[in-house]
């Protein structure tokens, strides 16, 4: 939708190398403020922000709220908004953690640490965040509630289900498996990490390369084969460098030692291995994945966006956008549940006042993220992109020793500038 | 001449809808033969367009019937419409503008590969084939419609209207944006499309358009019709009495 068109608009010589690339422009600056945030804080932090062990943690403390992001982009690209994410994450979180602790062993004798456990509370919890989205969608659609005020009421309501669910108390530990989906608990190791950065570098080739055999078959302008191999150097390189930072950070000693213990092996000596890519890694890559299929090439997504950007239009080509909300929602409330497991077995526990605040940071890294809140305009990839940018900010300053009323003002002022930015862009680039 | 002998295209048989106490349109029939061009005309209110998104599935009519090719037709939306080859080009254009024109002309009804994802190859290459047809200067396929012109947006909003072999063709005032040699255009894209055998439903303002384009000129005012009248048949004035004084003309009452 936001991809730059074929037709080259700068007459500079860079402009054209970048229309050649057909690289959204919009996306390049996102990178960029990236970059010079990372850069800043490496510098600052005396070369401790860009090591493989932060860059392991910052990945990890994204997921939670990169996940909720890529849903938010469809709620606010239908002109709608979601105030209840993190209360929701907060009540899928709560009934996972009963389910596993309580009703699963007191129902059906199935304990922590059974191989059924954790794959019945992720269904059990993914139901619960579809059931609830999809009601608040209905609230919404049919019944022509604004969404800014079911939403609302959901966030406390929500959350306080979560608290009336446990009595407000912490739960846990929760099952090992569960754990593992967390971040450091569990990780793919290096072999495993190698093998799955291949298969990503493979599958955006491939992607490139039939996008291409598309164009050409129908007689379309395509790129030069240049251009081409530089945008597949650049993903191959991006993919393979991202898997050997995350592979470069290494497992302590101790804790390795312990893991040998656990299999009743002993240690080599000397012995070193990486945590490699984390499983919430993973999990977060296929909702990306998935969303940026959902909303480029399937029908859903197409309705979605054209709902977005004028309703009566819509409406008057047949599309039932009531139930489109509904589907929308409910996508929302999936996306909580998974970002529940997420938050909650990266904790090892669920809390009371897990995912608080997080509605905030979701709107934020899908706003930051280039999604116009007047509807109609918005990508996966910038709400991803988006909520990585607020993390580093955070633990950034977190690392460089900003009070947190300092830090939040910052957080808050670089959301405030990143729309105003934005909007001088669009203005800039004319109606694209 | 138009052959008048058989089945109606489009019935509309005593149409009534109210909003809230107003009779926007009250008790209205009117017909449309294969290849005919009735024009639709009356003051802003008279109910013409009221009346008209009744057939294209905007609103749902509160009494009377709607019959195609002699049956009884149900539509309830603006799906049921299109099912019955009923398409409308609308005043407001009802593009999304953020979408590109393939987008646009495929919204509702994309075209999809074998594992059921949008084709956008396809339909960009459909696309280009109708709108070589329609406006040969048309060239920006990849930009969002909102980009556009005037006349390549309505261009867009043609092209989806008659892509999808349409019997019925709703034009609610199609040329208010248009400058002069556009305006041409649909003239002559009219007098193609009824030569096909397509019928045509025109509302527009302008009376000399109407006396030129239409066989049938239909009259509406407070929402109730003032009677159709054969466009060769009467002046110009005529038909602006019948608009502005409600009345038909004396030579044609009896």
């Amino acid at each position: 939708m936001s991809d730059a068109t074929a037709e080259p608009k700068g007459k500079s010589p860079r402009g054209t190398v970048f229309a050649a690339l057909e690289i959204d422009t919009r996306l390049l600056g996102m990178i960029g403020a990236f970059a010079v945030i990372c850069l800043l804080f490496n510098v600052w932090t005396d070369g401790r922000f860009l090591t493989p062990r932060n860059i392991f943690n910052l990945t990890i403390q994204t997921v939670s709220v990169a996940i909720m992001a890529t849903g938010m982009v469809f709620v606010i690209v239908t002109r709608h908004i979601d105030l209840s994410v993190g209360a929701l994450l907060a009540t899928c979180s709560a009934v996972m953690a009963m389910t596993q602790t309580q009703f699963l062993p007191n129902l059906f004798g199935l304990g922590l640490g059974h191989p059924l456990t954790p794959w019945l509370t992720i269904i059990v919890g993914l139901i619960t965040g579809a059931v609830i989205g999809a009601f608040h969608g209905y609230l919404v659609g049919f019944l022509a509630i604004p969404a800014f005020i079911v939403t609302l009421g959901g966030l406390l309501v929500w959350r306080n289900v979560a608290w009336f669910l446990t009595n407000g108390q912490t739960i846990g530990p929760l099952d090992t498996t569960f754990q593992k989906l967390g971040g450091i608990n569990g990780t793919l190791g290096e072999t495993g990490s190698w093998i799955l950065g291949i298969l990503c570098v493979l599958a955006a080739l491939y992607g490139l390369w039939s996008a291409r055999r598309a164009k050409i078959r129908h007689g379309f302008p395509a790129k030069p084969v240049w251009a081409e191999a530089v945008m597949a150097a650049i993903v191959a390189g991006s993919i393979l460098s991202f898997v050997g930072i995350l592979n470069a950070y290494q497992i302590p000693s101790r804790r390795l030692a312990k893991m040998f213990e656990a299999q009743g092996e002993v240690m080599p000596e000397g012995f070193t291995t990486g945590y490699g890519v984390p499983l919430s890694v993973l999990i977060l890559i296929a909702v990306a994945i998935i969303m940026t299929i959902v909303a480029t090439k399937t029908r859903l997504g197409r309705y979605i966006f054209a709902t977005g950007g004028n309703p009566d239009a819509a409406e008057l080509s047949g599309i039932d956008t009531r139930m489109l909300t509904v589907k929308v929602f409910a996508i929302v409330g999936i996306l909580c549940a998974i970002s529940a497991v997420v938050a909650s077995a990266r904790l090892t526990f669920h809390s009371n006042d897990i995912g608080t605040l997080d509605e905030l940071r979701v709107i934020a890294a899908a706003v930051i993220g280039g999604t116009a809140l007047a509807g109609g305009v918005g990508t996966i990839y910038g709400a991803i992109l988006g909520a990585l940018i607020m993390q580093s900010l955070q633990s950034g300053m977190a690392m460089v020793g900003v009070d947190a009323p300092y830090q939040n003002i910052v957080v808050g002022i670089v959301l405030v500038l990143a729309v105003l930015v934005d909007g001088i862009y669009r203005k800039r680039a004319g109606a694209d | 001449m138009i052959d008048r002998s058989g089945t109606p295209l489009v019935e509309l048989n005593n149409i009534s809808l109210s909003f809230g106490g107003v009779k926007a349109v009250d008790d209205v029939s009117v017909d449309l033969y294969p290849g005919e061009v009735v024009g639709l005309l009356g003051h802003n209110g008279a109910g013409k367009s009221t009346l008209i998104k009744c057939l294209s599935g905007a609103y749902q009519k509160d009494e009377g019937e709607i019959r195609i090719n002699g049956e009884v037709a149900k539509i309830n939306n603006p799906r049921d419409a299109r099912g019955y080859n009923v398409e409308t080009i609308y005043q407001t254009l009802a593009l999304a503008d953020n979408l590109d024109a393939a987008s646009n002309l495929f919204l509702g009804r994309e075209l999809v590969n074998a594992v059921g994802l949008v084709d956008d190859a396809a339909m960009e290459a459909e696309t280009r084939k109708i709108m070589g047809r329609l406006n040969p200067n048309f060239q920006k396929f990849s930009s969002p419609v909102k980009a556009l012109s005037g006349g390549q947006r309505q261009s867009v909003a043609i092209a989806r209207a008659v892509y999808f072999n349409a019997k019925v063709l709703i034009m609610d005032e199609p040329t208010a944006a248009l400058g002069p040699q556009e305006t041409q255009m649909v003239a002559e894209l009219i007098q193609e499309l009824r030569k096909q055998g397509l019928g045509i439903f025109l509302i527009d303002h302008d009376v000399h358009a109407v006396k030129e384009l239409c066989d049938r000129a239909a009259v509406m005012k407070n929402g109730a019709l003032v009677g159709t009248v054969d466009v060769d048949a009467v002046s110009t004035d005529d038909i602006l009495a019948m608009i502005i004084a409600g009345k038909k003309p004396e030579h044609l009452a009896a």
